[in-house]
């Protein structure tokens, strides 16, 4: 039988904080009291929050043992499609702990800042070298808030022209943020059918894209793994109505050095930093989606803009067609500090060489889980491939089963059930940090899984058995929800 | 799933082809989900219902049904106003799984009589569900 | 490359299998007219040394709250963090999860949001709190738009002019492409929100306060209820400094519908700005309005308590264009912070706490007011506070920063009004000592 990593390890109990404790107990160490106290309006006074007092030694042990519930890219393969789990590397955790870098207030005058400002100013010129963009906002806070952002430029555009466009067409395998987004700026979303070959056909493009149609969001290679190669064919016939295009860079890991957005046709953009930039996703966040534009829509970026003058770092306010602020401050800066560092380190060389890897490891799954799982589309991918269920279905096991089975093997499932084109679609992206026996490890145990379905087909109905809880009862949760205890 | 031979479609209702019943008595008329959507929806986790007064075309969407990943929405299949909504459902959604019959979902007041006479007799709506 | 780990052998036996000579042949399909062109312009790699050299360059021309007194706070404070917060939330097992999709290999990342949710809606006396919005700017227009879905034929939102100018910048960043009308409720003489321009707006979906307000105000909450419930309004509040509530009456006991704010006073570095937390908290009856992730409490199939994102079918990644908000990652490990903080503060050390920066900033206000300074604005504060000076207070600025002391903000870029006049604050942080230079200073 092959063996993956997983094995019923150590899981200790614990409760909740509130159920823990006694009142009294402090786990802060409390500053002196240096100045008299001053009385307090008794009319506005309250009585504090019900919170557990507890020990030094209660927090630790209580967090302690939380972590070892859960998984990360550090304690094993994580092939979730479309997230793009690389390794986050420690020297940038480092680094963004410097007490200049973390302590500093984000309205200290620029004298006082200047190597803030620097790092901002030198990612933003990184950040447009490497998608080919002319210029860079590095506020918005997540992927998501890039696409506002681009979204609120194209409305500004739109106006700055006394044009008003209420549509926007959106491929149905976009990310669900996409239409969202749009929405959101007073876009109704158009879907476009992918065609037969799971890329875009600027045929259909051709037939939607009208004068009241702001313009296209695409991501590319979209969610299936596959580059829309008729995209500058697209970004013609949308250009060619007056239009604008979107590109979600959510997928930027597979063409680092190897495509140039600006070429494409791409008119803004986002980049996910904790995706492709290798930014820890601390089980949801916090993220960095800065967003690129041309030049020809640079004076709608967000302010405030980091700019140089006369060798100087400064802040700058005044930009009249901006279309305003996104975050309270300069956006997720710790974020953004451990993308420059990755870059950094990486230099141009080696994230091409990354995006090559990415690409390799995911063609070399598909190939070698071709014959065991069935392919979605049969063309070569890039840095993911998309599996549908319907191999599972003389097993009578879903897509659900056989990732709930990869749980007990030792690896976190890929994404499921994404894109809905696919029917029960396994969305594998490896990631260029997995080294070959690693893949060939993942590889054997799906394999593995299959001929359990043959066997015990139960067994996977029941996955997994190895973790500190069971299949958790989702339908509950949703029914009678409980949102604090 | 169930296959159609096992679904529950009672002869006395009415139905729509976006599978929706309406069974009328006297001047009102009650609607519900068939158990063919039911099924297909899986274990419904909230009702969103529309409140009574508030006016619908025949065809509009009136409300809708949550599964844990999913929203259906639910349309009328009789134009009119809603007299009575079952408040059962806001606190156990379940209700529509078990029965979708007993726990119909709106009453309304029709605003003509002929819409109703041109929804589906269960014969006509099984030959729809077998396509 | 030490995070690429393929060998060159390796990749040779790999495009073997792929069917590829060279790794160019992977992107065959690519266009012409797309490639890019030639190398990325970037400067060259940097080993970990170099990287290090590189940054502790950068890092010693910076002011840091380490090395100098900053008596700012504007929504960014500096509070004391305790080593076991970040030591436990820096766990890589944390760190290094995506969004918890998969239930049964993230209940660490799990329980610890609900228990973020509960001490939350505690905090703040709400009934829900969801998992984390990007800051508090953000968090604010999140409310507002939630409130018109709420109100649905109401199109109007208030905001007051002591609520963050950045804040209400993000509100209409965020409002400016739709249809919504957004007004603006001026302060009074004491500081504090005037609610009269209230009657006769008829679509008043909203009205947002906070408390403190950016003069350091604490608003009458409960008489601004009355006021925006009176008009038909929801009442929104927010803060920039969420340890108010450890001295103060919380937003709920005052009648709030909809709070939020900033969290980066418990437990995450000021870090330039960033990352902060978003909170958000709600009645329960608008929960099914919230916008982003929400974790609930559950069991698995042998009955055992568990944990589970929830109710989504209000997110984008089910409703898509029909969703409550865009928004998709959070940032949830600065919710575990905020929780591991709350938790090493207790109730009793909040309270404690709070008391420290409420008797620090009242010691500094009161001694420079007996040297000559005028408070703005004559009303309770917590730990800040706005003041006029007898004469330029620019040059005792400037001598202090001399000192290492970074005294007040000045407000004549926030407020053209109050040119001259200076925003402080005092947290516990802050030693006797230094805050005795500053009066020393401005008593000179």
């Amino acid at each position: 039988m092959t063996q993956g990593p997983g094995t019923s390890g150590l899981i200790l109990e614990e409760p909740l904080l509130w159920e823990k404790g006694k009142p009294g107990r402090s786990a802060f160490s409390m500053p002196e009291r240096d100045v008299p106290e001053t009385p307090i309006p008794m009319d506005l006074a309250g009585d504090g929050p019900d919170f557990p007092d507890l020990s030094e030694v209660d927090v630790v042990r209580h967090y302690t043992r939380l972590s070892t519930w859960n998984f990360g890219v550090d304690t094993g393969m994580y092939p979730l499609g479309s997230c793009t789990m690389k390794y986050n590397p420690k020297i940038n955790e480092k680094i963004a702990s410097f007490p200049g870098l973390s302590s500093a207030h984000p309205l200290l005058e620029e004298s006082l800042c200047q190597g803030n400002l620097q790092i901002l100013f030198e990612l933003q010129q990184y950040l447009a070298a490497i998608t080919g963009m002319d210029a860079v906002s590095l506020q918005p806070a997540a992927g998501a808030q890039g696409e506002l952002t681009g979204m609120l430029i194209f409305a500004a555009y739109f106006r700055s022209l006394g044009e008003k466009r209420i549509k926007i067409l959106i491929p149905d395998t976009a990310h669900g943020t996409n239409p969202a987004s749009a929405a959101l700026c007073g876009f109704k979303p158009v879907s476009l059918k992918s065609g037969n070959d799971g890329t875009l056909d600027a045929t259909v493009v051709k037939e939607l894209m009208d004068e009241e149609t702001a313009g296209i969001m695409l991501t590319n290679p979209n969610t299936l793994g596959l580059f829309e190669e008729s995209i500058r064919e697209v970004a013609d016939l949308v250009h060619a109505k007056g239009g604008l295009v979107y590109g979600d860079g959510a997928n930027m890991n597979a063409v680092m050095g190897i495509v140039d957005f600006k070429r494409c046709g791409v008119d803004v953009m986002h980049l996910n930093l904790h995706k492709t930039f290798s930014t820890p996703h601390g089980g949801g966040g916090p993220g960095a989606g800065p967003v690129c534009v041309v030049e020809e829509l640079k004076r709608f970026l967000p302010v405030p803009r980091i700019v140089e003058q006369d060798g100087r770092f400064v802040v700058e306010h005044d930009y009249p067609d901006s279309i305003g602020r996104l975050h309270g401050f300069f956006g997720n800066y710790g974020v953004l500090v451990r993308a420059y560092c990755y870059i950094r380190a990486m230099g141009a060389a080696h994230l091409k060489k990354a995006s090559q890897l990415a690409v390799l490891n995911a063609n070399y799954i598909r190939q070698e889980l071709r014959e065991a799982l069935d392919l979605a589309y049969d063309k070569p991918c890039m840095h993911e491939c998309v599996f549908s269920d319907k191999s599972l279905h003389k097993y009578k096991v879903s897509t659900l089963d056989l990732a709930k089975r990869l749980i007990d093997h030792g690896y976190h499932p890929p994404t499921i059930y994404f894109p809905l084109v696919v029917p029960g679609a396994i969305m594998i992206e490896p990631t260029e940090t997995e080294c070959r026996e690693d893949i060939d490890q993942f590889i054997a145990v799906v394999k593995e899984i299959i001929s359990e379905a043959g066997q015990d087909a139960e067994m996977l109905r029941q996955a997994p058995a190895r973790t500190k809880l069971r299949r958790l009862d989702e339908t509950l949760a949703a029914r009678k929800p409980c949102l604090i205890g | 799933m169930k296959e159609i031979n096992e679904l529950n479609l009672p002869e006395e209702l009415m139905y729509s082809d976006d599978h929706e019943w309406a069974q009328k008595e006297d001047a009102v008329i009650t609607i519900g989900i068939t158990d063919y959507a039911q099924d297909q929806l899986g274990d419904i986790v909230f009702v969103e219902m529309p409140e009574i007064g508030d006016s619908f075309a025949k065809g509009d969407e009136f409300g809708t049904l949550e599964s844990v990943k999913a929203v259906s929405e639910v349309f009328i299949p009789v134009g009119g106003e809603v007299v009575a909504v079952n408040e059962d459902l806001e606190d156990s959604p379940e209700l529509v799984n078990e029965d979708p019959y007993t726990n119909w979902i709106i009453k309304i007041k029709p605003v003509t009589d002929n819409e109703f006479q041109t929804l589906l007799s269960r014969e006509k709506y099984l030959q729809l569900l077998k396509g | 490359m030490r995070y690429l780990p393929h060998t060159d052998e390796e990749i040779r036996e790999m495009l073997a299998v792929t069917g590829h000579e060279r790794l160019s042949d992977l992107f065959r399909h690519v266009p012409e007219k797309c490639r890019f062109r030639g190398e990325i312009a970037l400067p060259n790699q940097l080993s970990e040394w170099g990287l290090l050299d590189h940054f502790r360059h950068l890092d010693q021309s910076i002011a840091t709250t380490s090395t100098r007194a900053v008596l700012m706070g504007a929504g960014s404070y500096s509070h004391y963090i305790p080593e076991v917060v970040p030591g436990l939330v820096h766990r890589s097992e944390f760190v290094t999860a995506y969004t918890p999709y998969q239930p049964e290999m993230s209940q660490g990342t799990l329980q610890g949001i609900f228990e973020y949710q509960t001490l939350t809606a505690r905090l703040l006396g709400m009934e829900v709190a969801n998992a984390s919005m990007y800051d508090g700017a953000s968090a604010l227009a999140e409310a507002v738009l939630m409130a018109l879905r709420v109100q649905r034929k109401k199109n109007t939102v208030a905001i007051s002019t002591a609520v963050h100018p950045h804040y209400r910048q993000v509100v209409r960043s965020y409002l400016q492409a739709s249809l919504y009308t957004v007004i603006e409720l001026e302060v009074g003489e004491d500081g504090r929100t005037d609610f009269s321009p209230l009657q006769g707006v008829d679509d008043l979906a909203a009205v947002a306060v906070s408390s403190p307000n950016f003069f350091g105000i604490i608003e009458d909450l409960e008489e601004a209820a009355e006021s925006i419930h009176d008009a038909g309004g929801l009442f929104i509040t927010c803060f920039t400094e969420p340890f108010a509530y450890g001295l103060y009456k919380n937003p709920g006991q005052c009648g709030a519908d909809i709070v939020c704010g900033e969290g980066q006073s418990f437990g995450m570095p000021q870090s330039f700005g960033g990352p902060g937390l978003g909170m958000f908290a709600c009645k329960s009856s608008f929960q099914r309005n919230l916008p982003g992730r929400l974790v609930g409490q559950t069991v698995d199939l042998d009955g055992r308590r568990g944990f589970v994102l929830t109710l989504a079918t209000r997110e984008q990644h089910i409703r898509r264009e029909k969703a409550t908000s865009n928004i998709c990652s959070n940032q949830g490990l600065c919710a575990m912070t905020a929780a591991a903080y709350m938790a090493t503060l207790g109730r009793t050390g909040l309270k404690k706490v709070a008391r420290l920066n409420f008797d620090k900033a009242a010691y500094l206000k009161q001694k420079l007011c007996d040297s000559g300074a005028q408070l703005l604005f004559e009303t309770a504060v917590f730990n800040e506070f706005a003041l006029k000076f007898p004469s330029d207070f620019a040059p005792v600025r400037e001598r202090l920063l001399e000192k290492g002391i970074i005294a007040g903000l000045e407000l004549g870029n926030f407020y053209p009004e109050y040119k001259g006049a200076y925003l402080f604050c005092v947290t516990e942080t802050t030693s006797k000592e230094v805050l005795d230079t500053v009066i020393e200073e401005a008593g000179k």
